[in-house]
């Protein structure tokens, strides 16, 4: 048998599961409460202010690529459980986390 | 006396047989919300990107009903992920200080501590 | 009136049966019985064809595991009274085919424990008048939990992973693999690497945890197997990045 080339996969969904745990609940909190209460404000200055920083770019691509190869990989995992393996659903699952992390690069990018 | 060994087969419902089988897959399901999270964010940026009109619609559309409703169920899933996560750490990275096992109850609770100073700062930079 | 205790076995005799069944037996109950001592007591008494596999009644040898009301259990190791007052339903483990009865064939266990090159592999020879391999306290708790794996099988049938992939390593024999790797005597590891970090290795496990929950020598094969594929990763990329250099 060979040595798996898994650890490219898995590396990356390790960090995101940390990443994850560590700032998603937080950014839930901020967007799906804090701001429909009315206690904050994201007015649009200020976060393309920060977008437009090289620094908040990556900062914004981390949070949004680390825990989305995550939840990729993970779903493809769950999917073999329950029977559903195969070349299809892989595609299905790496394919989504590519194109979000395109499509975040891009927006950042014209930003 | 010949051998006919007999193969059990594995049902597809193998996980609801045990509430240990059960929680894994809800540990495991966190992962479609995180990611359905990311794709709300992932949407945020684009709106960003296509000027101050459309980021007053995204805004508007995450504070809707059915927008807070999604997100709220994201953060339960979220949170679940977060407790379980910080939980199996210990035995993934174990760690031995001065001839000692550090105890798992420490890394777990400084995983918690990370948690809360990321938050406090994502929330003092965000304006609350 | 004593007091009794139903159990229901799963049967399975190949030359007569075409599929196993379930078969009813009365025992007595006793406060300080185990299921084998109830087992024992029908195979002595009441129907001496019940095949299962047992020796030392003390949880140290792994001959007697199997599945107590669907928990991977050794039979010397699980206690009338905390089934009192229910029937116990005794099968084989599970993900193993049955040869008859509570008796599965462990074959592919075997060939998965040897595979892992569970032997010291040490460095370069040292001469023999250099004296023994020196091993301090420190170093020998760096792997003893994982030496102290009795290979009771219940880990393969907790594992639903084991269950879905017959390929699967299997969360013993990864965790015997761990106890050379982190043997400071050993240098084997990458000598181990072509079946520990191959695709039916520790990447077919996804943390259930049910192989750490049900051993009953608290190995723990489910922090071995996360700390392999960490260690794993790591010599990947170092192999990628700095390819010849020694691991």
């Amino acid at each position: 048998m060979a040595v798996s080339s898994k650890p490219l996969l898995w590396l990356p969904f390790a960090g995101g599961g940390l990443a994850a745990a560590l700032i998603i609940p937080v950014l839930i909190l901020i967007t799906g409460v804090l701001l429909p209460m009315g206690l904050l404000h994201l007015p649009y200055g200020r976060m393309a202010a920060f977008a437009h920083n090289p620094v908040g770019k990556l900062i914004l691509l981390g949070i949004v690529a680390l825990p989305a190869w995550h939840a990729a990989h993970r779903l493809r995992m769950t999917a073999h459980d329950l029977g559903l393996g195969g070349g299809a659903v892989k595609a299905a699952c790496y394919g989504s986390a590519a194109v979000l992390i395109v499509v975040a690069a891009a927006a950042l990018l014209a930003i | 006396m010949s051998r006919r060994p007999y193969v059990r087969k594995v049902e597809r419902s193998w996980w609801l047989a045990h509430p240990r089988y059960v929680a894994y897959m809800a540990r495991e399901i966190t992962s479609l919300f995180i990611g359905l999270y990311c794709a709300l964010l992932v949407v945020g940026l684009v709106r960003l990107a296509q000027g101050p009109a459309a980021w007053e619609g995204f805004l508007a559309a995450a504070s809707s009903a059915p927008g807070v409703l999604l997100q709220l169920v994201c953060l339960a899933f979220a949170a679940y992920h977060s407790v379980t996560w910080f939980a199996l750490t210990p035995k993934a990275m174990p760690l031995t200080l001065r001839g000692e096992r550090v105890p798992g109850g420490a890394i777990v609770g400084a995983h918690y501590a990370v948690w809360a100073a990321v938050s406090l700062v994502v929330l003092i930079a965000a304006g609350v | 009136m004593t007091e009794t205790v139903t159990l229901e076995v799963l049967r399975y005799r190949p030359e007569t049966d075409s599929e196993p069944h379930f078969q009813t037996y009365t025992a007595p109950y006793n406060e300080d019985w185990v299921v084998l001592d109830a087992l024992n007591h029908v195979k002595d008494n009441v129907d001496q064809t019940l095949s299962y596999r047992w020796s030392c009644h003390m949880a140290v040898c792994g001959s007697c595991g199997m599945m107590i009301n669907g928990e991977p259990k050794l039979s010397c190791h699980a206690f009338l009274r905390d089934y009192r007052g229910k029937t116990i339903r005794i099968e084989p483990l599970d993900h193993f085919p049955i040869e008859r009865d509570l008796v599965v064939v462990m074959d592919s266990f075997m060939a998965k424990l040897s595979s892992v090159k569970p032997y010291l592999i040490p460095k370069p020879e040292k001469p023999l008048d250099d004296g023994e391999h020196l091993q301090t306290p420190l170093q020998l708790m760096a792997f003893k939990q994982y030496t102290q794996c009795i290979n009771c099988l219940l880990c393969y049938a907790a594992c639903p992973q084991c269950g879905l992939n017959d390929d699967f390593v299997g969360p013993a024999a990864l965790a015997l693999a761990h106890r050379y790797n982190l043997d400071s005597r050993d240098a084997g590891k990458d000598d181990r690497a072509g079946v520990v970090a191959s695709n039916p290795g520790v990447w077919e496990c996804t943390f259930v945890g049910a192989c750490s929950d049900v051993c009953p020598k608290h190995v723990d094969p489910a922090a071995a197997i996360q700390q392999t594929k960490i260690s794993a990763s790591l010599d990947w990329f170092k192999a990628k990045l700095m390819p010849g250099a020694n691991s």
